[in-house]
């Protein structure tokens, strides 16, 4: 017999115009011993049912029908029981480590009070169980560190805390919602290998949902593709990576883009099951014609040259010598051509977006020199020469949510920098420019005349992409502009930049933390850790045969979703 | 049939949809709509002119009110000791007061989100000066910054045209003692906004900070400033009537609520409680049903609170 069975598990959010499903139908087991991944694009309902088997989901949403069974005893609608169940049976890791644990108490309240709560142990004992839990989990002198708050623990460490809470009771389901989107990829590779540890040496059984095709193919035994809040598909990783039958599950595995190789375009797969090849955006030869022709020289665009950043410049007594400050960028340089993409890569605290943010002027360099052609950005105190780049500088931004402002329709978010950068355009010009643009990146018109909120986080995505085009760029930089977007959007976002690319002769600058992408989409990589640059290749080469000891690192504990196909 | 199509407009919006479904919040706005419109339309709602010397007669003082004992029912809640209609003199007192208090909290809150606005956005030396101000300015109660200001203002100003002046030095003094609030708030959501992507958008386009702070940045931080403004609303009118029963406030020719109060204090312990105790209950109404509006408002805006 199964440890978890659901069956028929319906649940709905009841809001003042409509009832939401939010999963409908949802039938799954879970044996001891084997990990279970979610998957599924956002709004699919992934997190509903996990929170919906510890009873945690937020009003107004509830469980309208079905069961689910743990070991046997039903836990739905059966409150007394659940209250038992939660932490002692069923232990819980949540996607944010910052946030889940509370930053008053030590590590050592935390673990004792949980343990304390649900098993019979005196405080000793407790503190006892305590320490060999953290040593379990990998914190090393663990007896010391207990005593520590958790600012005082990195991302990576305060996970593997967070795990240690969720099993400190002994649990046999544990439940992890996106346990690594936070962390950055050599972290993300040694929490999953723990959690992988920890399922056999304790004979748990484990949910992980996450949106990632790498994490599920590297951790799971078995799967289950989530769309609309009902299950497509289930069963065995392997089988359903390599033979996905539904549509959804098939526009999952094809849309991830390949660690091994690099491919001319991302492949989609259109509604009606077929894949979809050919250039999908229909540029008009209008814009081509506004624009004037701009041939790529191979010339160089930008260079940028020794630039070191300090932050906390505000205060008088830091010494730009002092070996002991922290340094956001050391001596960074490197030039961009024409026509190229360079991909800059590193983890969180890298340094890659302010390198973004000095060349766009929104940070100012501590020392260094930037020039955009032959014209230098800065002048002798670092102000930031907006007139010498002419808008042909433009950035799209990480967070579709908070790029567009709320208060603008999406037609006066287009049309402000056209109004800034030709002057006195006729209203006709105007909405001429405004349908090119907005036909570019793939939207109806009709669009225009609607507010942000409205639109999913690709549609957004596209948006920021049309407002940045439209005071007609030379350089695009783009600031992890899919990570927040689901992989079949991702796979439409950067095809859509490709083609832009292509056809409107743009030279990219492209941030991410994800190297699959970044190998898909870059001509020139440039390593980055700490602020320094560790490598610099052209992308075939860094990848075949990377030189420096961190990109190594990089490149194989990435996860993989080939390892298994 | 516009009527109801406006009706479900209204309830189709968030906002709507939660004033439609409070009581309190409804009975409030209908209490101070009702108040805005009778003073405004004084001359035609009031059922005399307290200030014309034809419906005043010494003969009528000190009427009670009309259902005790000696009530005339010409005059409904009695006169007060020059012959004047109690209730006239309310409507028409309430009209300084609001006024006073609409033209001291707009021009606080000119002041207050102008000064805010541009010291989260610029920062640095400005702000520092700026949010120390308002520091200095909050350890000053508002009473005595107003006392402050009329007591300049006296000094400057000559005597014939004081009583002119006075309701500008009034509103000038009010809107001066209220300022912080409203710097202090809006520094804070524009510290939020500022940071959004939006902005650094709008940046890179090459757009001037003015234009970024007042047509990006404003419109998404006017939802607190509201709710302050409504609140601090009923305190300018509460401040209005204070420094006017202290005497400092409107002249006696042009009553408002205060200074009825204070024409009324002097009879209070002579039996004629009724000068004095109908414009103040008409006071703590109106500051009542605004305060009400304004707590709505702050659940209503808030997200955090939203049910459903």
């Amino acid at each position: 017999m199964s440890f978890l069975e659901v069956k028929n598990l319906d649940i709905t959010y009841k809001t003042r115009k409509e009832d939401i499903v939010a999963s409908h139908n949802v039938e799954f087991t879970l044996k001891k011993g084997e990990i279970l991944g979610v998957v599924g694009e956002s709004g699919s309902g992934k997190s509903t049912i996990a929170n919906a088997i510890i009873n945690l989901i937020d009003p107004p949403g509830e469980i309208t029908s079905g069961s689910i069974k743990l070991d046997g005893q039903e836990l739905c609608k059966n409150e007394n029981l659940i209250k038992k169940t939660r932490g002692k049976k069923i232990g819980f890791v949540f996607q944010d480590p910052q946030t889940s644990l509370n930053p008053l108490f030590t590590i050592k309240d935390q673990l004792i009070e949980t343990i304390q709560t649900h098993l019979n142990l005196d405080y000793s004992e407790a503190l006892e169980r305590s320490i060999q839990l953290l040593s379990e989990v990998g914190i090393e002198n663990a007896e010391k560190r207990i005593e520590d708050y958790p600012h005082q623990f990195s991302g990576g460490m305060r996970q593997r805390v967070v795990i240690a809470l969720a099993i400190s009771c002994e649990p046999d389901l544990l439940i992890a919602d996106e346990p690594t989107t936070a962390l950055d990829v050599s972290i993300q590779f040694q929490i999953l290998k723990l959690l992988k540890d920890l399922t056999k040496k304790r004979n748990l059984a484990v949910i992980i949902i996450t949106h990632d095709m790498g994490v599920i193919a590297e951790t799971t035994d078995k799967v289950i593709v989530m769309r609309y809040g009902i299950i497509v598909e289930q069963g065995p990783t392997q089988e359903l990576l390599t033979n996905p039958k539904s549509l959804e599950a098939k526009s999952l595995v094809i849309s991830v883009p390949p660690t091994n190789k690099k491919i001319k375009r991302f492949k989609l797969i259109s509604p009606d099951g077929k894949e979809i090849s050919d250039n999908s955006i229909k540029i008009t030869k209008d814009i081509i014609q506004t624009w004037g022709v701009r041939e790529n020289n191979n010339k160089r665009l930008l260079s940028f040259n020794n630039v070191t950043k300090i932050f906390n410049e505000g205060s008088f007594f830091i010494e730009t010598s002092d070996p002991k400050i922290v340094k956001a960028l050391h001596d960074v340089s490197f030039d961009l051509y024409e026509g190229e993409t360079l991909g800059l890569v590193g983890e969180s605290g890298s340094g890659k977006s302010t390198i973004a943010k000095i060349i766009t002027g929104l940070v100012k360099p501590t020392q260094g020199n930037i020039a955009y052609y032959d014209d230098s950005l800065y002048d002798k105190n670092f102000n930031f020469l907006n007139s010498k780049n002419k808008g042909e500088i433009q950035m799209i931004f990480q967070d579709p949510y908070s790029s567009l402002n709320p208060r603008f329709k999406v037609k006066d978010i287009i049309a402000e920098p056209l109004k800034f950068y030709q002057k006195n355009p006729t209203q006709d010009e105007l909405i001429k420019d405004i349908y090119d643009l907005i036909d570019i990146v793939g939207m109806s018109r009709k669009s225009l005349d609607r507010y942000p909120h409205e639109f999913s986080g690709g549609q957004r995505q596209r948006i920021s992409i049309a407002r940045s085009l439209a005071t007609r760029p030379r350089l695009l930089i783009c600031d992890e502009p899919t990570s927040a977007l689901d992989v079949s959007i991702q796979a439409q976002i950067l095809n859509l930049l490709k083609d832009i690319q292509d056809e409107l002769h743009l030279t990219m600058l492209f941030i991410s933390h994800d190297l699959p992408v970044i190998r898909q989409m870059c001509n020139r990589i440039i390593v980055l850790k700490n602020g320094i640059i560790c490598e610099s290749n052209e992308s075939e080469s860094l990848f075949d045969n990377p030189k420096h000891d961190y990109t190594k690192e990089l490149i194989n504990l990435m996860p993989k979703i080939e390892s298994i196909v | 049939m516009l009527l109801s199509q406006t009706y479900n407009k209204l309830k189709d919006t968030d906002i709507g949809y939660s004033f439609l479904n409070s009581k309190l919040a409804i009975f409030s706005l209908s209490i101070f709509i009702i108040i805005v419109i009778c003073s405004f339309f004084a001359e035609l709602v009031a059922p005399y002119d307290p200030f014309d010397p034809i419906n005043i007669s010494l003969m009528d003082a000190f009427i009670p009110p009309v259902w005790s004992e000696g009530g005339d029912v010409k005059f409904l809640l009695g006169t007060d000791q020059q012959g004047r209609d109690m209730l006239s003199t309310m409507i028409y007192g309430a009209r300084i007061s609001l006024i006073v208090g609409f033209s001291s909290i707009l021009f606080a809150m000119f002041l207050g989100v102008f000064l805010g606005i541009t010291s989260g956005y610029i920062g640095g030396r400005y702000e520092i000066i700026v949010m120390r101000l308002t520091d200095v300015q909050l350890t000053i109660p508002s009473i005595l910054m107003a006392l402050l200001v009329d007591g300049i203002a006296r000094a400057i100003i000559s005597k014939s045209l004081h009583d002119e002046m006075s309701i500008y030095v009034l509103i000038f003094a009010i809107g001066i003692s209220e300022w912080p609030q409203f710097a202090r708030v809006t520094r804070a959501s524009t510290l939020v906004e500022k940071n959004k992507e939006y902005v650094s958008a709008a940046r890179i386009i090459g757009l001037s900070n003015l234009y970024i702070m007042f047509k990006h940045i404003l419109p998404n931080i006017l939802r607190p400033v509201l709710v302050i403004a409504t609140i601090g609303l009923a305190l300018a009118i509460i401040t209005e009537s204070t420094l006017s029963f202290l005497g400092v406030g409107v002249p006696p020719t042009t009553p408002s609520l205060g200074t009825l109060i204070r024409f009324g204090n002097n009879f209070l312990f002579s039996g004629e409680w009724w000068i004095t105790f109908f414009p103040a209950i008409f006071l703590v109404i109106l500051a009542l049903s605004i305060n009400l509006l304004g707590d709505w408002m702050r659940d209503a805006l808030n997200p955090k609170l939203k049910k459903r």
